[in-house]
């Protein structure tokens, strides 16, 4: 079936099976390789992407189900090429990130609370975060990681959130 | 692709909806999907075709009215945890929606979608039993009622007819002040609960029990009420010990699920202490409630 996406801020026109998730939608007819395929039931949060500025897990959505949404990656919270966002540079700095895996998705997830809530207290990004599971740094550096960007994007008139 | 070829529809109302579902048997709805993706990524479940309701505007609202509040089956659980309405008027229920999945899983997940699933460790199901809500859908044309105390009839079993769509649920409003409480243990937080306990209190001039109702989930394969100890309570001080022992007796003849999270004697312990612990909340917060007017 033909459906209508936004992704990263281009329109896409996908004809696709009805049964494709939105992550394997993301993965393989768009090449957006960030959103990571862990369990792919629901539990492990590593393909979290915004969908309508919404954090979700885009293997519990058929991407019919997504149709007229507008997508966020991973690939689209960057301002520029070349560049990171606030959130990204902050895991950079915290060693917020090991091996990668749950990364994209942290950040995702960072950056849906920080649109939400630009203040979070310590219990609000673990609240936040709680869906993603991390087996490599104990949690305690992306913590670390979102609090600093909180401080910076509140310290700056730049917008850090994703580009629209 | 994980889950088995299917049809996709999207109807424009409930009754076309309806339609759908009565002309093919395989088929089934979708809301949010939050459960049911999982099952078919798992072929556990492989519906025909997938009816999505989720963008029907007429089945997404929360209503106060007189003696409820009624709230429509595609509401998402995210728009519920942040409505002004429930906060005021079904404190138990807005209490409980952080403990429902995952942040990114509620943005998705409906009521309805939760109520229709009927998964014994959730927790909205838990919430319509104790509070005594009403579930209606659409079948044929018609709108049936159904008392959220027999719409759980088993693990994913519930009284909806073949080809019924929900529509909404309805919790009745306690008058006056009360309190509420809920309690989970589950492995990591917002993860299935192995065993829940919620409690609405109200309390009298004097500080007694007016009116109680208690309830447990994930125990057993539907949410129960603890009735023999709501009986025990109504018109006395809610005394730690009173309530232990209350809840301890009703709880005596339960058969609780026994898996590999947790055998069905420590289900039953657990049960006692957690539906203590959510009386005692909701004693503590129905004062609360009394003092600040």
């Amino acid at each position: 079936m033909r459906i209508e996406l936004t992704v990263n801020g281009a329109k896409h026109v996908l004809d696709i099976e009805a049964r494709t998730t939105l992550l394997d939608c993301l993965r393989d007819h768009l090449g957006l390789k960030g959103a990571h395929a862990g369990c792919e039931h629901g539990v492990c949060g590593a393909c979290t992407v915004l969908c309508d500025g919404a954090a979700v897990r885009s293997c519990l959505m058929f991407a019919p189900q997504a149709e007229g949404s507008t997508i966020t990656t991973i690939e689209g919270v960057t301002p520029a090429p070349g560049e990171l966002s606030p959130v990204q540079d902050a895991f950079c700095e915290t060693h917020g990130m090991q091996c990668g895996y749950c990364t994209p998705a942290m950040i995702l997830t960072a950056h849906a609370l920080l649109a939400g809530n630009p203040d979070p207290t310590r219990d609000e990004i673990v609240e936040a975060i709680s869906g993603n599971i991390c087996r490599c740094t104990g949690y305690a550096q992306i913590v670390e990681a979102i609090s600093l960007a909180a401080e910076r994007m509140r310290g700056t008139n730049t917008p850090g959130g994703p580009r629209p | 692709m994980k889950s088995a070829p299917f049809a996709y529809s999207r109807p424009a109302d409930v009754d076309e909806a309806c339609a759908l579902l009565a002309a093919d048997d395989g088929a089934r709805v979708i809301a949010g999907g939050q459960s049911l993706v999982p099952m078919m990524a798992m072929r556990l479940a492989w519906p025909t075709r997938l009816v999505d309701i989720a963008r029907i505007a007429s089945l997404s609202y929360v209503r106060d009215e007189k003696d409820a509040v009624a709230i429509g089956a595609c509401t998402r659980q995210c728009a519920i945890e942040r409505d002004q309405v429930v906060a005021r008027r079904l404190p138990l229920l807005a209490r409980t929606m952080p403990f429902i999945g995952h942040g990114a899983t509620r943005a998705r997940g409906t009521i309805g979608g939760s109520l229709a699933h009927a998964d014994p460790a959730a927790e909205l199901p838990l919430i319509a039993v104790t509070l005594d809500a009403t579930l209606s859908y659409r079948l044929n044309g018609n709108t049936g009622d159904i008392a959220a105390r027999d719409f759980f009839q088993g693990l994913m079993m519930t009284a909806l007819p073949a080809g019924a769509c929900l529509a909404s649920v309805r919790f009745p409003v306690w008058p006056g002040k009360v309190g509420s409480g809920f309690h989970e243990v589950n492995a990591r937080r917002s993860d299935f609960a192995f065993v829940a306990a919620a409690a609405q209190v109200q309390l009298d001039e004097d500080g007694k029990c007016r009116r109680i109702a208690i309830g447990v989930g994930a125990a057993t394969a539907t949410p129960i009420r603890l009735g023999a100890a709501e009986k025990a309570l109504t018109g006395i001080v809610l005394g730690g010990k009173q309530v232990a022992d209350a809840v301890r007796d009703a709880l005596s003849d339960i058969e609780p699920l026994d898996d590999l999270h947790a055998s069905a004697a420590y289900r039953r312990r657990a049960a006692a202490a957690l539906a203590a612990r959510a009386v005692a909340d909701a004693k503590t917060d129905a004062e609360r409630a009394r003092h600040a007017h």
